[in-house]
């Protein structure tokens, strides 16, 4: 039992912790590309802006989330969201709309993204410097160890408070984005536009509010994942740059331009990174004695190593774009 | 005065003209029908009209207002609808979606006009929750042709709704065509059927190489042997 404990902690929680964030941060993704037609690869920087304007705040409110019993940068995390996605809404007013207006192709705008990215990391640099940061105030973050009810358990499953919130807030974020997107007029009308911009402007839809929409909800929602990781680990200014390219696997996994096979890929990607760096020989463990010896007597069962870790996301991008290019939901082709 | 009434427009793409000088005005409670051989700017017509074409030369009057050159979300606004003749539909939406993003700039109107589309084309309340893009070509027109009506226009441009239908599906868009007419709503199509198409217009104006060739009521359209000869295929 102590093995299945074992499990838990290093592929359940932690597959769930990375899949979360894939499936948020690829959600932006997917949402842009499909107003937008282009790869959005900025998206991983305008997530660690998010966290950065986190850290900007929780530095001038320390003790924000005091009267609510919650860590500040949680309280201050709607703020944050806002100011991304005026980031967004901005960045996309200097740079993206002005190359649009020239008719220019979907090329040219993933270029320029890749300006912005260097740019928003540079100058999240420049104030926040390139070492690791906290954002929880004091440093210490509440760690909740459940005992199973089993004979014989002695590990307690164990779940961090920013892991919680992680798992609350990824599920609150993905029904709300659903309930827009069924729901509400402009959600439909962003589903619209995705479907047929040029039947959306010949029914009346104003696309330039609908980019702007996109805009704010993708950069809100790279807030989200920027703070909520970094919450899991440390604030680095490099942090979501190296997400890039599982979130974009996650995004073709499920079919670019499907916001909830953004959803099942991020989770997809993020289990089979976790259970490709899971070291398999404790598993294996209780059941030793049926085993041939070469399978038992090795210490690590692991796939790949965890300084490896990254190859993953990298093979599945790869096998998607060979044998599946739509992805799961059958999206379109990037 | 004329519900629309277009002047020697001239426009086209890139400098390049495609329209030389077309005449065309219809009143408020009829049908136009734009007939012609390939090319003659029939559907260029309709998108000058629409605002997806520049007019260089010419004017365009709205009752009376002029709208050449408005973007397509002003003309919505001012009461025109527009059907193209291909991707017509929102194909992943629901057909009760597609219909309420004809209304996007009404959105007071939803659901009176939601009964009222349905009335017109009874098959779409069935298929409501149904995604647009899994439904025939005929039954995709009427949610294309209803999409445009949840705005209410006071002129509706029809882009050849029944291109690729079978003849069934041809005469029921038809017999919707003069329903909807009969609501008091303008129409203004391009049609490739020119014997039907013409025999239920109060106004047909036959196109050749960008400018008017025959301009009269539909029945004498038909009855005119030269048109007939030449343009209805004897």
């Amino acid at each position: 039992m102590n093995e299945l404990v074992f499990f838990i902690n290093n592929v359940v929680i932690a597959g769930s912790v990375t899949g979360s964030i894939y499936a948020i941060g690829a959600v932006g993704v997917t949402l842009i590309f499909s107003i937008m037609r282009f790869a959005h690869f900025a998206h991983g920087d305008m997530m660690t802006f998010g966290a950065f304007m986190v850290l900007l705040l929780t530095t001038a409110f320390p003790g924000a989330g005091d009267a609510f019993g919650v860590p500040s940068a949680l309280v201050l995390l709607p703020l944050a969201m806002a100011l991304t996605a005026l980031l967004a809404v901005g960045i996309d007013k200097a740079f993206y709309k002005p190359l649009r207006a020239h008719g220019v192709k979907p090329i040219v705008l993933v270029i320029g993204s890749l300006g912005v990215t260097l740019m928003l990391q540079g100058l999240i640099r420049l104030f926040a410097g390139t070492s690791g940061q906290s954002l929880y105030v004091d440093d210490r973050k509440e760690i909740f160890r459940l005992a199973l009810p089993f004979e014989g358990v002695r590990a307690p499953v164990v779940v961090t408070e920013p892991q919680l919130y992680l798992f609350v807030i990824t599920l609150v974020a993905v029904i709300g984005l659903h309930l827009f997107l069924s729901r509400s007029r402009l959600g439909k009308a962003m589903r619209a536009m995705s479907d047929n911009p040029d039947l959306a402007q010949a029914s009346g839809i104003n696309t330039n509010t609908i980019v702007a929409v996109t805009w704010v909800i993708a950069g809100g929602l790279a807030a989200i994942a920027g703070t909520l990781l970094s919450l899991d680990v440390t604030f680095k200014p490099d942090l979501s740059f190296f997400l890039l390219l599982p979130i974009f696997a996650a995004t073709i996994v499920g079919g670019v331009g499907h916001p909830y096979g953004a959803v099942a890929g991020g989770f997809v990607v993020g289990f089979a990174e976790t259970l490709a760096v899971f070291n398999w020989s404790v598993l294996l463990r209780p059941f030793r004695d049926s085993l041939p010896e070469w399978l038992t007597q090795s210490g690590n069962l692991a796939f790949v190593g965890t300084e490896y870790k990254i190859v993953v996301p990298f093979f599945i991008l790869v096998a998607i774009l060979v044998w599946r290019p739509t992805g799961i939901f059958k999206g379109k082709v990037i | 005065m004329p519900l629309l009434d277009a002047r020697d427009v001239h426009g086209g793409y890139g400098g390049m003209n495609i329209l030389n000088g077309v005449n065309m005005a219809i009143e408020a409670d009829e049908i136009g029908v734009i007939v012609g051989p390939n090319g003659a700017g029939k559907s260029t017509m309709l998108k000058a009209i629409f605002g997806l074409l520049h007019v260089n030369q010419g004017e365009i009057l709205l009752r009376g207002e002029p709208i050449h050159n408005l973007p397509p979300n002003r003309l919505v606004q001012k009461g025109m609808g527009f059907v193209p003749q291909e991707k017509n539909v929102f194909p992943s939406l629901t057909v009760k979606e597609n219909l309420e993003m004809g209304a996007f700039l009404k959105p007071d109107n939803v659901k009176r006009m939601l009964k009222q589309v349905y009335d017109f084309f009874p098959p779409l309340h069935d298929k409501r929750h149904q995604p647009a893009g899994e439904l025939s070509g005929g039954q995709r027109q009427m949610v294309a042709m209803g999409r445009a009506l949840m705005a209410e226009p006071s002129l509706l441009l029809l882009d050849e709704p029944t291109a690729g239908l079978s003849p069934l599906y041809m005469n029921e868009i038809f017999e919707q065509v003069k329903l909807v007419n009969s609501a008091g709503v303008g129409i203004l199509m391009v049609e490739q059927n020119a014997k039907q198409a013409l025999a239920i217009a109060d106004r047909g104006f036959v196109l050749a190489a960008g400018q008017n060739r025959f301009t009269d009521t539909g029945a004498a359209l038909l009855a005119d042997p030269e048109v007939a000869k030449s343009f209805l295929g004897g």
